[in-house]
């Protein structure tokens, strides 16, 4: 039955192909942390992935409590927090996994850089993993305001600050991202919202599809 | 080349068959023992993410996410800070070389420099060694690097008292306390400021040494009894003045109470 189903839909799709660049290859020894222990650290990347997977999907479920407003901001997120079932947990997720997640990067690209794995052909792909590297650092500084508590208003305020300092294009950016040029309020919360939300999730997936593109198309670098 | 499994990769999106540009090593080509990613090691990674799950819903369920008190933009002493991982950027922006006329050299130059080097590194260490210890130039600035940010995080994290931080921010629901119009011409509001507001606050909404007055559940005598001989936690002794002062003083705090309970 299942194997019917399957050829209906090949015979359609033609998924085989697809399912050999997925999951039909081998893992070579020296990434295999079965043969070799030290090989771990070809974990690092694989955990980032995981933890974004976190991030998103306990994102998700945040939003459905989330208001994005300066006067129910702060309140949805003490009531998740305090009288949601698991609430409070789904929001610990999102908020340990922006830790980890940037921690899982950072080991990830030491073990890339030391290894010296970014040299050619892999010099786009190193590339490509360095913008998801900023835009991470950008989904947690977005995210960091969203509570709308003390240390998410301040820490936002300074950081408009720092980009307003900017030469030349400056105020403009501050702008931008705050909804006003000397504000901060109830404009800067819905910007960093629809950035933490929309913009930067999309940026992230182009980029992981093709950081992961390059993967398998150039396969995993060669031992030392 | 030769293909693990033998098999024909007609049609793999992977290989174009008639012109092949650059085309990797077949993992089964690399020396020792291969293993088949499809199901053999998927299972492993499987279970080392299971085991890292347990780890991380550890951590969620021990260490609830912080929230602080809602935002209130007229708090001069609070004192800002970025999450953890921005620290170094933070901390560098203090020193004097980089901040004020330098603000420019602190907030651009420096930190362009070092990603724009990380985001160029394949083309700025181009030789063919891969080795750490063979690339001698990009293993050391690499190693400066981290260890500068490691320093200056923690030279960030140092300076700042997290307990009392977390003690002076605690989250507390801003609707807690009904908003009540003080009347400070009645006649029990000077000894109130004498002998209470040090304590209980200049509206009556209560300070970290004494809670609020607001919706206490006393009549006049029994108030009057409490600033005398104190309460709880509260010592004797509290109320100094006159007995019509004291009259005045108790009339006052209920007042305020009916008042909050019509709202």
């Amino acid at each position: 039955m299942l194997q019917k189903i399957y050829d209906w839909v090949d015979e359609r799709f033609d998924i085989t192909p697809m399912w050999r660049d997925i999951a039909d290859h081998e893992v070579p020894e020296h990434v295999n942390p079965a043969h070799h222990f030290s090989a771990f650290v070809y974990c690092f990347g694989g955990l980032t992935f995981f933890v974004t997977v976190i991030q998103v999907l306990s994102g998700m479920f945040l939003t459905m409590y989330y208001v994005p407003d300066i006067e129910n901001a702060w309140r949805s997120v003490y009531y998740l927090q305090t009288e949601v079932a698991h609430g409070q947990i789904v929001r610990g997720m999102h908020h340990w996994g922006a830790s980890v997640v940037i921690v899982m990067l950072f080991l990830h690209t030491l073990r890339v850089f030391f290894q010296g794995a970014y040299k050619k052909p892999r010099e786009l792909n190193w590339m490509v993993g360095v913008l998801l590297f900023f835009v991470m650092l950008a989904l947690g500084l977005t995210g960091y305001l969203l509570p709308w508590d003390n240390k998410a208003y301040f820490a936002s305020v300074v950081t408009l600050q720092i980009a307003e300092g900017v030469p030349f294009i400056g105020e403009f950016a501050k702008t931008l991202l705050s909804g006003d040029p000397s504000i901060v309020g109830a404009q800067t919360l819905t910007r960093f919202f629809a950035i933490h939300v929309f913009f930067l999730p999309a940026a992230l997936f182009v980029l992981m599809a093709i950081h992961f593109i390059l993967i398998r198309k150039q396969g995993i670098s060669g031992p030392l | 080349m030769k293909r693990g499994k033998g098999m024909k990769f007609v049609g793999d999106s992977r290989i174009n068959a008639d012109q092949q540009k650059f085309t990797p090593k077949d993992y089964s080509e690399y020396p020792g023992r291969t293993e088949a990613f499809w199901p053999n090691f998927l299972l492993k990674e499987w279970l080392v993410g299971a085991v890292f799950l347990v780890g991380f819903l550890c951590l969620t369920i021990a260490h609830p996410a912080p929230l602080e008190k809602l935002a209130d933009p007229t708090d001069t002493a609070y004192t800002p800070l970025p999450d953890w991982y921005f620290l170094f950027l933070f901390q560098l922006l203090k020193y004097k070389f980089a901040s004020g006329s330098y603000f420019v050299l602190g907030a651009l130059i420096i930190p362009g420099l070092a990603f724009g080097a990380l985001f160029l590194a394949p083309f700025l260490d181009r030789g063919k060694e891969r080795r750490p210890h063979k690339r001698p130039i990009a293993t050391s600035l690499m190693l400066l690097a981290f260890i500068s940010v490691f320093w200056l995080t923690y030279e960030a994290a140092s300076a700042v008292n997290w307990e009392e931080k977390a003690e002076n921010n605690k989250a507390v629901w801003p609707d807690d306390k009904p908003a009540v119009e003080i009347d400070t011409t009645d006649p029990g509001y000077a000894p109130y400021e004498n002998s209470c507001m040090a304590c209980h606050g200049g509206e009556l909404e209560g300070t970290g040494a004494a809670p609020t007055l607001i919706g206490i559940d006393f009549t006049a005598e029994e108030i009057m009894d409490i600033a005398v001989n104190g309460i709880g936690t509260m010592p004797a002794d509290q109320f100094q003045g006159s007995d019509e002062e004291l009259q005045q003083l108790a009339d006052f705090i209920v007042s305020v109470n009916e008042q909050a309970a019509e709202e």
